[in-house]
């Protein structure tokens, strides 16, 4: 049985805890990717993760990359839309087919 | 190839061929594989962006109505409010195998039998705006998990694909050329010996035969 986890700062990520996610308000970037290794580790088959912060721990992030568990999703976080998930969908894009074919004229 | 010590003989000639054949059949079957899962990668990907845009416009216009709800009430009832969830979402992660690739199949289970019961509040002491900002953040979060199983799917056939395609031209440009190479090399070795052997005995005949009838004194 897992669980789905909300990582970023308070003010993004407040209100999943209503829906029943576990929220990990976090502000520093060392809190952050040790909570993440946490998180990943355990019980958590979800982790929603603010744009910002994934960005700052991209290469905590690559690791969990080619494993089922945990999946870790970019959302945007309060500050608004950095474009960082869009661009991670194109980038696997890249990844397979080589270039970009699908949603370059975007 | 010919650069590498290739001992020409009739084993190592059908040892090459056997590796050519299988050689060949690999190739066939992986740019299968790769053809295959590059047909599902590519719907896959489409409903995955679909699904990212929604959930990012929709996330965006939760967090509007969050920050609304909060200007709208002081910041320690809003806490009160939200402090202790009702609802609790748990999950279960299953697999499914696409062409080999063991992508997740999420489903989730709300503590309560009502999944519309996510107001962990009274509504006496908070605005309206908090139960609509609630509300809307309540419904992405179907589009949120599918969105994750999508991603993730997405990544773990987009590396798949890759090591495929990898697999496939190896196969294609190294190992299939180098067979063959090989193939033509020892036989032309083995031909080349045989005629030699065949030039040596004729030579040897003939020495026998002259010095038995002495053809050279005749001539």
């Amino acid at each position: 049985m897992y669980k789905i986890a909300v990582l970023g700062d308070y003010d993004s990520i407040y209100g999943f805890a209503t829906l029943g996610l576990d929220t990990f308000p976090v502000s520093t970037h060392e809190e952050a990717a040790e909570k993440l290794a946490r998180l990943a580790s355990g019980e958590y088959g979800i982790i929603y993760i603010t744009e910002a912060l994934a960005a700052e721990l991209k290469h905590e992030i690559s690791r969990y990359q080619e494993q089922i568990t945990p999946a870790i999703i970019q959302i945007p976080g309060i500050a608004g839309n950095t474009g960082a998930g869009i661009a991670g969908v194109k980038k696997s894009v890249e990844v397979a087919v080589g270039s970009d074919i699908l949603f370059s004229q975007e | 190839m010919a650069s590498k010590q290739i001992t020409p003989t009739r084993m190592e000639l059908t040892k090459t061929k056997r590796k050519l054949v299988t050689a060949r059949r690999g190739h066939k079957l992986l740019k299968d594989k790769r053809d295959e899962l590059m047909r599902q990668f590519l719907e896959l990907v489409k409903e995955n962006m679909a699904l990212r845009q929604k959930v990012e416009a929709g996330i965006l216009s939760a967090n509007k109505n969050f920050v609304i709800a909060k200007a709208g009430m002081d910041e320690a009832t809003l806490n009160t409010a939200l402090m202790a969830p009702k609802q609790e979402v748990n999950l279960e992660v299953g697999q499914q195998n696409v062409m080999s690739v063991n992508i997740p199949v999420f489903e989730t289970k709300t503590r309560t039998a009502d999944a519309n019961d996510i107001y962990s509040y009274g509504f006496a002491f908070t605005s309206s705006d908090l139960d609509g900002a609630v509300k809307s953040l309540a419904d992405i979060l179907p589009d949120m998990l599918k969105l994750a199983e999508t991603e993730k799917a997405c990544q773990l056939m987009a590396a798949e694909i890759e090591k495929t395609r990898r697999r496939v031209n190896a196969l294609e440009h190294v190992t299939i050329p180098e067979a063959q190479e090989t193939i033509k090399y020892i036989t032309m070795k083995l031909d080349e010996n045989e005629r030699s052997s065949q030039i040596r005995l004729m030579k040897v005949k003939d020495m026998m035969l002259e010095e038995a009838h002495h053809y050279s004194e005749r001539e």
